[in-house]
């Protein structure tokens, strides 16, 4: 198998720091009865200090299980076969289970797309906040006076995240708030120890749109006021269009595009970024045909190694078959498809 | 106890009023005049453990709409504001607590259940939930011919043959008929789900969310299906959504609901082009915009949507509105319509014009 390395667009663009996270390479399985499951088969971005990227893709394309990959979250009968995930330069697939933790959390921390089954309906949110506080805050004091500190650092937290009388509501059950204050309770937790890197999965898939709003608004906020980077993950490229500066598009296990938000979206390079955003309804302008994508994502057992969108794709040729790495598309961007570069630029 | 009365049909009044040489619109298959459904919730297992006394939910309270035959009547609102029951409170499915279902004529409400049988063919639903809404032991064609037999409309290979037809109409091969419901993909699924409510060759159907579970491209297919079917034998839609964009794409006129009630309706390019409740702007205002990221203007909303078990005094939108006045915490606002049938129910609106008085 060919190994697909993402060239490095961002260089390109000059005077970019370091990215805070690069995975290169990444390739998860998952062992089932019918076959193995190749989820994320050489995934490769980076995050940057500061910067909000969206990965954006339909069910089954690889979001989550890419990031529980970063977290070391993926569990038997999956495993992480090969690639690099580098942290600030160090490679997270290298480092054992007890450096793991001590990252989680502190470092990085990820929130999961269905915050009822990820939080712990046994304990209150407020014990559930000191918990991650006690693994990781290095800086409470021990005893009385260190429980004190932590419990008010639990309130602030609530407080940031918008929750009304935070410290009556500590010693609620998760159960006992709706699903908007549920994900920001997760928030919550995921930002007490002031992560450098948030990862939201699907923060905001569960909720109406005006909670969706509030909740989106609240991590830009913090990201401002924390100077954090976050990843979004989401199946809506409304919202990479109002909330990421950069996009990365999933297609079944494998990223098929890159590169600014706008450009992305104004100008999509791959088949697969363009139906989609065809496929989507446009509230300025509602006399615009939607055009969806005919057929289905394949199942990602013994894919051959042709481009994976050949299937559905309106515009492919028997060169396709041959299968295709990522190709620089212009400043900071780059796509999985062979007409990339061979369009006569208009 | 005094429900807000939202009527649609003030849209009929003033277009023949207005008189402005336009083709006569069809005719009303589907009104419904203060339609009440309350749940009593101390009957669930919920009620009994808390054993709460008064824990009724307001569901749908007090609806009155017209569907003309034909048109797709887009239903928008927030998770839990009573889309649902209403759709179901309209088909009977859930038994309406108070007022009127006049279907082509006929008060539905009122009919026995030999009748009503009769009618529910001509009345049929599509649900949200693919996986949920189907029989995982049923094969296919069993799911299909099952409503044909219910109605006594064919059976053996009359009704085979019908299911084979409409297995194809929906864009599924016949080889499909004899899979189960987990051997398909969601949006096939869905399309089994269309399948199944149109075989009995209605006239209306209410789509209860069929696209909010399925994938953006998928959506596209399944919005596509049900637009050709109903060009094709000339249905008439409910649409429900919490997707203002889907509503905008696909229904002719749209009623926003907000706790029960409907807070506007009018021609959905009216509502997008100008919302007049303050509800109705929020709703417009936190959909993300793909092309014009930011533009429109944030107005936030705090907080969730009130329990229908105790909803607030007045105008139920008070505790949320950014333009709440003290008028609105005491008296509900009455609906205001303008000549093109563009009604809203808000203080803020001036009852000359039936315009907003620019809540900034
Ligand atoms: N525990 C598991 N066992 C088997 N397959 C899995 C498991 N978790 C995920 N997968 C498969 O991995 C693929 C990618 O899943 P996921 O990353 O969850 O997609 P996304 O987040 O983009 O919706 C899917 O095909 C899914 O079925
Ligand atoms: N069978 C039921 N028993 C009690 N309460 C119900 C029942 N069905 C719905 N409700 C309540 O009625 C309200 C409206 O629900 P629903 O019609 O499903 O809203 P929507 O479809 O707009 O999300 C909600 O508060 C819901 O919890
Ligand atoms: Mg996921
Ligand atoms: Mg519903």
């Amino acid at each position: 198998m060919t190994t697909t390395t993402l060239p490095r667009p961002d260089t390109a663009a000059g005077d970019r720091p370091e990215p805070v996270l690069s995975v290169r390479d990444l390739r998860t399985a998952f062992k089932t009865s019918h076959g193995i499951v190749r989820a994320v088969s050489g995934v490769s971005l980076d995050v940057y200090p500061g910067e909000c990227l969206g990965v954006v893709g339909e069910s089954g394309s690889g979001k989550s299980v890419t990031f529980a990959s970063v977290m070391g979250l993926v569990k038997k009968p999956g495993w992480v076969e090969d690639g690099e995930i580098l942290y600030r330069g160090r490679d997270l697939t290298r480092l054992s289970d007890r450096e793991l933790r001590a990252l989680r959390g502190k470092d990085i921390a990820m929130t999961m797309q269905d915050a009822l089954t990820a939080l712990n309906p046994a304990l209150t949110v407020g014990e559930q906040i000191l918990e991650v506080l006690r693994a990781h805050a290095d800086d409470l004091p021990r005893g009385r006076a260190g429980r004190a500190e932590a419990r008010r650092r639990a309130v602030e937290m609530l407080d940031l995240v918008g929750i009304p009388s935070p410290a009556d509501r500590l010693n609620e059950y998760p159960h006992q708030f709706s699903g908007g204050m549920r994900q920001r309770i997760m928030i919550a937790i995921a930002l007490a120890c002031r992560p450098r890197l948030l990862i939201a999965d699907e923060p905001t898939t569960a909720l109406d749109v005006t909670i969706q709003a509030q909740v989106l608004e609240l991590i830009a906020d913090i990201r401002a006021r924390l100077g954090m980077s976050v990843v979004l993950i989401t199946h809506d490229l409304g919202v990479v269009a109002e909330h990421c500066d950069r996009v990365v598009v999933m297609y079944a296990g494998q990223v098929v595009e890159t590169g600014p938000t706008r450009a992305v979206i104004s100008d999509p390079k791959h088949p697969y970024t363009q139906g989609l955003l065809d496929s989507i309804p446009r509230l300025s302008d509602l006399s615009h045909p939607i055009r969806p994508i005919q057929g289905q994502v394949p199942e990602l057992i013994d894919l051959p190694p042709e481009c994976r969108f050949i299937g559905r794709c309106p515009k492919r040729t028997p060169d396709c078959r041959t299968g295709i790495d990522m190709r620089p598309a212009g400043p900071g961007r780059a796509a999985r498809c062979i007409l990339v570069g061979e369009e006569t630029e208009a | 106890m005094t429900h807000m009365t939202t009527d649609i049909r003030r849209d009929a009044a003033a277009t023949t009023a207005t008189a402005t040489g336009r083709a006569a619109e069809p005719p009303v298959l589907l009104r419904t005049t203060d339609l009440v459904k309350h749940y009593d919730s101390r009957r669930g297992l919920w009620g009994r453990i808390t054993g709460r006394p008064g824990s009724l939910v307001r569901a749908v309270n007090g609806v009155s709409l017209d569907i003309r035959r034909g048109e797709t009547l887009g239903i928008i609102g927030e998770s839990g504001c009573g889309k649902s029951t209403l759709g179901r409170a309209i088909l009977r499915l859930h038994e309406p607590t108070s007022g009127s279902v006049v279907f082509d004529g006929a008060e539905i409400t009122e009919l026995g259940r030999d009748p009503m049988m009769k009618m529910r063919r001509r009345m049929q639903i599509i649900f949200q939930d693919p996986y949920a809404s189907l029989n995982p032991r049923k094969t296919v064609e069993d799911i299909l011919i099952m409503p044909l037999k219910l109605h006594g409309l064919a059976k053996g290979k009359a009704a085979r043959d019908a299911a084979a037809a409409m297995i194809e109409n929906v864009g599924l091969k016949t080889a499909h008929l004899d899979r189960f419901p987990h051997q398909f993909s969601g949006g096939q699924r869905q399309r089994i789900g269309v399948a199944r409510a149109l075989i009995l060759n209605p006239e209306f159907v209410v789509c209860d969310e069929p696209v909010s579970a399925l994938d953006v491209s998928i959506q596209a297919q399944i919005i596509q299906l049900l637009a050709e079917l109903k060009r094709e034998l000339g249905l008439t839609y409910m649409f429900i959504s919490h997707d203002i964009a889907v509503i905008g794409y696909v229904a002719d006129r749209t009623a926003v609901m907000y706790l029960g009630e409907v807070v506007e309706t009018g021609r959905t390019r009216d509502i997008l082009a100008e919302p007049r409740h303050p509800y109705t702007q929020a709703l417009l205002s936190a959909a993300p915009r793909l092309d014009e990221p930011g533009k429109a203007a944030r107005i936030k909303l705090t907080g969730d949507l009130p329990s229908p078990l105790n909803p607030p005094p007045g105008c139920k939108f008070h505790t949320r509105c950014p333009h709440a006045m003290d008028v609105c915490r005491k008296v509900a606002p009455a609906p205001v319509a303008d000549a093109q049938g563009h009604m809203a129910a808000c203080h803020l609106i001036d009852g000359a014009s039936g315009k907003a008085e620019a809540p900034a």
